[in-house]
């Protein structure tokens, strides 16, 4: 059995949106060197709808295909929607990861929420912190 | 195809799959039966043995087969530790770049009240003599070094180590999986006690290996139930894998002049391509090395995704990342030679092999600099060094 899913392999190999936006409206970059994955989400807004997005990653595979299934799910998508986005969702669009690689796709989910909450910060956009709290269910993550 | 992981596995040799052949369908007794068929399988097995202690200058009833590299390692360390507890001896000398197989061995035997001392080696991946002389004490029982790393291929000064213990009387044991079949070995005049093989390391089938053990130290078995391997490993030999093992390393000791020279000539020309990257480094020592490892450090990507676009491109290889080996920990051989865990995940080993061409090389000259390219552009480790927010690690 392959470690990756047709569909990883897919989106690592053609990812999308990867780039960098200049004058974003919301920048988000989580992860670090020292654990091998860094994600950086770049969202362009107009009208609370994520008009635009791209990333950049360092990481493994699994990382560069999450990053790349997380853009378009989230691109087009009204912010409202784009907080409701579960690294659950992201691996299931990825027909699944293996145990280990699971905190890859929590990593791209916390990378759109605080792109997001960039936004909000640079825009003086009230929220609510615990809706944009980093995810504290990730045991996979070194320090 | 591009196999260049041949420190993580060899094709099967015609010369040795063809006796293993002969073996299986004329030499199937058992050896350890009185009657005609099973003493031809005896036969079978002595003569193995006698072969492979003629590699390494050993006597054949210093050789004991096991299972692979593992399990002598472990039955080496677990016997000599036995010994020495006996003599009121608990002090183990060995490093922070051996296999898993003897440092998981020495993990559990600190557990049950050992003192393990890990030496930590010089940035070029070597331990010195002087070293390992510094460290012994009254109650040493054992020094275990490897022969040469697996990782990053340094040849380890093992006759000065065994010319240091022999003078202590320590016993020195050593992991010559990566070695045997590369190096010339003579355990008598480096001073060997004990010594690890694996067959599969040198063209050799999977799943048998060997260990050395001088006649002065006595081996613990590990494995109960029957008198087999001088009462040291119980179960019923693999006398076709013992016969494969012994007609590879063989072949790979006859082959090893010409073919030393010939790996020495792609091996360099491999370094010197891929020293050309910006902000790479060469892991290990330039000279003391396995001639077909190459071993390079990439700033700013990570190991795994490196893989899998090389193996798109046609290319095996392996890397020290933390995500190719399924932990969070990049390897602990490269940390221990001081790179920082983000360059470390950034590693590419290729191991050349007897059937690695200079065409090959050339053709992994051209992808790997694409892929390394391609992966930096993605990488905002990369663009933050790039636009002077980090610094570069690695000139």
């Amino acid at each position: 059995m392959a470690l990756y899913s047709e569909k990883v392999m897919e989106h690592f190999r053609h990812p999308r949106n990867v780039g960098c936006i200049e004058n974003a409206d919301g920048v988000g970059e989580v992860g670090n060197g020292k654990c091998g994955d860094i994600m950086k989400i770049y969202l362009k807004i107009d009208n609370d709808v994520v008009s635009d997005v791209k990333f950049e990653t360092f990481g493994c595979g699994s990382a560069i295909a999450s990053s790349s299934m997380a853009t378009e799910l989230i691109k087009g998508k009204p912010l409202a929607e784009v907080l409701q986005l579960t690294n659950k969702a992201v691996t299931e669009a990825l027909d699944g990861l293996p145990a280990y690689k699971l905190h890859c796709s929590v990593l791209a989910e916390e990378a759109i929420r605080a792109a997001v909450k960039d936004y909000y910060d640079k825009q003086g956009i009230a929220y609510d912190p615990a809706a944009l709290a980093k995810c504290s269910s990730c045991s996979a993550c070194c320090v | 195809m591009i196999y260049v992981d041949n420190a993580a596995t060899t094709k099967m040799s015609q010369a040795a799959l063809a006796e293993m052949q002969t073996c299986f369908e004329d030499v199937w007794g058992n050896p350890s039966s009185l009657y005609a068929v099973g003493q031809k399988a005896a036969e079978a097995l002595w003569l193995a043995r006698e072969r492979i202690a003629a590699c390494i200058g050993a006597s054949p009833k210093e050789i004991y087969f096991t299972s692979g590299g593992s399990e002598s390692d472990n039955q080496a360390i677990i016997s000599a530790a036995t010994n020495g507890e006996r003599k009121g001896k608990k002090h183990i000398i060995s490093t922070m770049i051996e296999h898993h197989a003897v440092l998981h061995t020495l993990r559990k035997l600190a557990k049950q009240g050992f003192e393990v001392e890990l030496l930590q080696p010089l940035s070029n991946g070597l331990i010195t003599a002087e070293q390992v002389a510094a460290a012994i004490r009254e109650d040493t029982c054992l020094v275990s070094i490897m022969y040469a790393n697996n990782e990053i291929g340094t040849i380890m000064p093992i006759a000065e180590i065994g010319a240091v213990c022999r003078a202590h009387k320590v016993p020195l044991h050593t992991d010559a999986v990566q070695a045997a079949g590369h190096l010339p070995i003579d355990v008598k005049t480096q001073n060997i006690d004990l010594l690890a093989l694996s067959a599969h390391k040198f063209n050799g089938p999977k799943g048998i290996g060997a260990l050395y053990a001088a006649k002065s130290q006595p081996l613990v078995s590990l494995i109960e139930g029957g008198a087999q391997e001088r009462s040291k490993r119980a179960g019923t030999e693999n006398v076709a894998a013992a016969v494969g093992m012994a007609a590879a390393l063989e072949e790979a000791c006859q082959n090893m002049p010409a073919e030393t020279d010939r790996l020495r000539k792609l091996q360099k020309r491999l370094i010197e391509g891929l020293a050309q990257i910006p902000h790479s480094a060469l892991n290990g020592d330039w000279q003391n090395r396995l001639p077909g490892n190459v071993n390079f450090c990439f700033e700013g990507i990570e190991g795994e995704s490196l893989l899998l676009l090389l193996d798109d491109k046609g290319i095996c290889a392996s890397s020290g990342s933390a995500c190719t080996s399924g932990s969070l920990e990049p390897s602990h051989v490269l940390l221990a030679i001081g790179r920082p865990h983000e360059v470390a995940h950034g590693s590419l080993r290729l191991s050349l092999g007897r059937d690695n061409t200079e065409k090959e090389v050339d053709y992994i000259l051209q992808a790997v600099p694409e892929v390394v390219a391609y992966l930096r552009k993605m990488s905002p480790l990369w663009q933050d060094k790039l636009n002077g927010k980090k610094g570069f690690i690695l000139n």
